[in-house]
Order: C-alpha cells, then structure tokens, then sequence
C-alpha cells in the first residue's frame, strides 16, 4: 500500500466531489457521515498543505550530459 | 471550350501555385479607400503608372492601428487572387502599416503574416494552463526586475509551486537562439508544468528577441503550455501571437500561473462550511424521523396494545348482543303470533260463546252420548265454572 500522497488539485476535486454529494443528500446517514469525515480530512489536509508550503526557486545549468543541475537561486540575485 | 467560370477558375488556380503571391509586401498609394457595411474595406493601391484592387476583410480591418486614407502612402501585406465573378485579381491585404513605419515594424508585420498563414496563431492549437502547477519554468535573464518581480508573486501567491529558473540573454543576437535552446530543453527534460517566458518592458529593439521566428516556433513547438510576458502592457510581440497565453508583463504572468494561496483558502472555508451544512441538514432530516417513530405510542407504551385487543373486544361483544337482541325480539313476535292463535282455538274461548264441556267420572272429556250410563256422575264446565251432575237418561242418536 505505496498509495502516493494525493497533490492538492486531486485532493480539492475529491472535495468537490464529496460536497456535491453531501448536498445531494440521497445518501444513506451512514454513507453520509463517511464521505463527510472523508471531507474533513481532505480539508484539513489540504489547509495543512497551504500552511506548510515554502517557496522553492532554483536556478537550472546545464550540467554533465546535459541533464538539468539545480543551483540555489540567490547567487547571482 | 470553357466556361467563363471554369476559366476564371483555372486563372486562379494558377496565381494559386506561385508562393510568392500567397504572402506578398507591397509598397503604393492608397486611392478610393471606402468602408462598406459589412466592415470589409476596399480600395485600390497605386503608384505613378500602375495601380492594384485591394480589399481588406473586416477581421483584418479591425486589427488596423489607424485610419486609412485615400492619399496615403502604406505598405500592405496579403495574398494576390482571383476573384472568379469580375474576372479580376485583386490583393486580399491582411494588414496595412502607414508609410515612414520603421523596418522592424515591417518586419515584424510580414513575420506575422507568415506565421499566421502556418496557422502558428490558431486558438485550436492552445493548450489550456495547468490549474495548480507543481512546477514553473521561467525562461528570462536571471539579472533585472522582471525575475525577482515573477519570484515574489509566485511566492505570494502560490508557495507551493516550485520555480525554475532558465537564465538566458534576452536581449542582443544571442538571446532569440538562446531563448528558443531553452524552450526545447525545458521541453526535453519535461521539466515544468507551464513555462513562462518574457523580459521587462523597453525598446522595440530591446524586444526584438521575441519578435524571432526561432522563438516563435519553439513556443508553438511546446508541448508544455507557454505564457508569453514581454515588456509592458501596450507591447505585443509574435511571442505574444504564438503563446498559450498571453500576459501584459512579467508580475501578470505570475499573476495567471497559479491562483491565490489566500483566494483557495477562502473556498476551502467554503467547502467546509457547505459540507457542515450537508451534514447538518442530513442529521437533521434523521432526527426527525426518529422522533416521528418515537411518536408512535406502541413503541413507547407496551399496554398499549392490550388496551386496543381491549377495544376491540368490546365492540365485539356490542355486535353480538345487538345480533342477540335482534334474534329475542324476532322468537318474541312469533311467541305473540302464536299465543294469538292459540287463544284463538282456547276452549275457555268457546265457551264463552255457550257452548260447555262434560268430564266424565274418569276425569275424561265427553265426546259422545253412549261413553255415559244412567246414574253417572259428571262435570259440566262452563265459561265462570261448572256443575256436578248426575246422568239420568242416555239416548244415542
């Protein structure tokens, strides 16, 4: 179970998909309940994902055989 | 032998295979210039000897920077062709650019029509951006606002994008094979989601890279989507043109990469607050149902159903007295029917009429003569009473 972390635009479709369903409202209570934790999460996953993101900015040389070689950016800034 | 259409349309065919008139820059005089209602413009381009019949498609006509003139002196550009109905060849003029427009101008005008007429502009061939890029590949010189201004934005706006940084010269003759060397590369190593490409406002000469048939088609060679971002908000390169997207400047590229961190948090909140309110009402709606069902007193009070069997019970039983009484008072309507008939045939009945009855000295009733002897004794009763007798004489009929 490698089950890769979902990137935040999957994460947020998931949600859409879920409130949708939630609003609907011709779920089962306990079907309901279920997808509404399952939103939950998401939500907070998501937010966590927005709070905890720190901008990354590299400068890309060409290095050896020319595969991409990252540089910190503030050298030459 | 032809018809006239079939030779207007084999003279056509033919200005049709020289490449040449397909995509010709003509220098004259603009005479008889008219508009006509339906946004097409004619009008005739001449010089001291010869002159030529243009028109101008509205479409090409609304891209026009000024107003035309009978009189002026332009450069058009366009296709040279048939028109089958007059039997005329005409130039359909894509663009027009007044007289005394610099060189670069003219370049860059037959440039776009070249490019154009390869359909490198066509809005089919844009692919859409991506909505939340994890990746951005900026193609402009490292030194200069334009990266720091990207770097701060995209920052501000989207931390959780990683940024690229291509640095190429953007300027001077190196710069359009060095900017259209890292369009492919970025492509090669698939490095980013959208690349953004582009360099602060300046000159036209200053811009000139990205006026550059090799950077035009490495943009529409791409196949990670492009925004193009040179210079200020009124300059318009063929980058532009050719782009996925085009952005005023440098900070409205960023701008247009990625949405806004606190934007996405409010439609989380949203989110949140819709999916609360789904449950909420669900919840509700359970509620409710419960205590309809609670309602229902059987669940709640266990005599209840003895006290209904109870109910039930009754009713039963005033059914079946009813039925009861109903069968007593029909025995009691025949009980005085037949007690009126038997009163009917009482004796005490007929003897009120006069008639009497003997009882003879055995106690049995007297129904002939010869059942006596002289000397018996009987009782003859009578409607009041009777009479002890002594039998004297007997005659038989």
């Amino acid at each position: 179970m490698a089950a890769k972390k979902p990137s935040f635009e999957e994460s947020l479709t998931r949600l859409d998909e879920i409130v949708r369903h939630l609003e609907k409202g011709d779920l089962p209570l306990s079907d309901s309940l279920s997808l509404f934790e399952e939103g939950t999460k998401l939500l907070s996953a998501c937010s966590k994902m927005l709070d905890d993101a720190e901008q990354k900015v590299v400068k890309l040389r060409k290095g050896a055989d020319r595969q991409p070689e990252e540089l910190p950016f503030e050298d030459e800034a | 032998m032809f018809s006239v259409t079939e030779l207007n349309n084999r003279i056509k065919g033919l200005f049709e295979l020289d490449p040449m008139l397909s995509d010709v820059c003509v220098r004259g005089e603009l005479s008889n210039y008219k508009i006509y209602p339906s946004g097409h413009h004619y009008f005739t381009l001449k010089d001291n000897e010869s002159s030529l019949r243009c028109v101008m498609f509205k479409s090409s006509a609304s891209r026009l920077r000024f107003r035309p003139e009978s009189g002026m002196g332009v450069t058009a550009f366009g296709r040279v062709s048939v028109y089958p109905r007059d039997g005329a060849y005409q130039l359909y003029c894509s663009a027009l650019v007044p007289e005394g427009t610099g060189d670069l101008q003219i370049a860059f005008e037959q440039l776009k029509e070249k490019l154009a007429g390869e359909g490198l502009f066509e809005p089919a061939h844009k692919k859409p951006l991506p909505q939340f890029p994890e990746k951005i590949a900026i193609i402009t010189s490292s030194a200069g606002a334009a990266i720091h201004d990207m770097i701060r934005i995209l920052g501000h706006r989207w931390p959780m994008t990683k940024v690229l940084l291509l640095p190429v010269r953007v300027q001077g003759a190196e710069a359009p094979a060095e900017i259209a060397g890292a369009l492919r590369y970025a492509n090669e190593f698939r490095l980013a989601d959208v690349i953004i490409t582009g360099r602060g406002g300046g000159s036209i000469e200053d811009l000139w890279a990205f006026n550059d048939e090799r950077v035009a088609r490495a943009i529409y060679a791409s196949e990670i989507p492009v925004i193009s971002a040179v210079g200020h908000e009124p300059d318009v390169t063929i980058s532009d043109y050719v782009a996925d997207r085009r952005a005023s400047t440098p900070s409205n590229a960023a701008e247009i990469a990625v949405p806004d961190w606190h934007e996405m948090l409010e439609s989380l909140e949203a989110y949140d607050i819709r999916s609360r309110q789904a449950i909420q009402k669900k919840l509700t709606q359970a509620a409710q149902r419960l205590e309809t069902l609670r309602e229902k007193r059987a669940l709640s009070d266990p005599t209840v159903y003895i006290d209904n069997r109870r109910i039930e019970l009754d009713h039963m039983r005033d059914r079946l007295s009813a039925a009861a009484d109903k069968t007593v008072s029909g025995k009691k309507q025949e009980f005085v029917r037949l007690a009126a008939s038997l009163d009917a045939m009482s004796p005490l009945r007929v003897l009120s009429r006069g008639y009497s009855i003997t009882v003879g000295p055995e106690g049995q009733t007297v129904k002939r003569a010869g059942e006596l002897s002289p000397g018996d004794p009987v009782k003859v009763f009578f409607s009041d009473g009777h009479a002890d007798c002594r039998v004297e004489h007997v005659e038989e009929n």
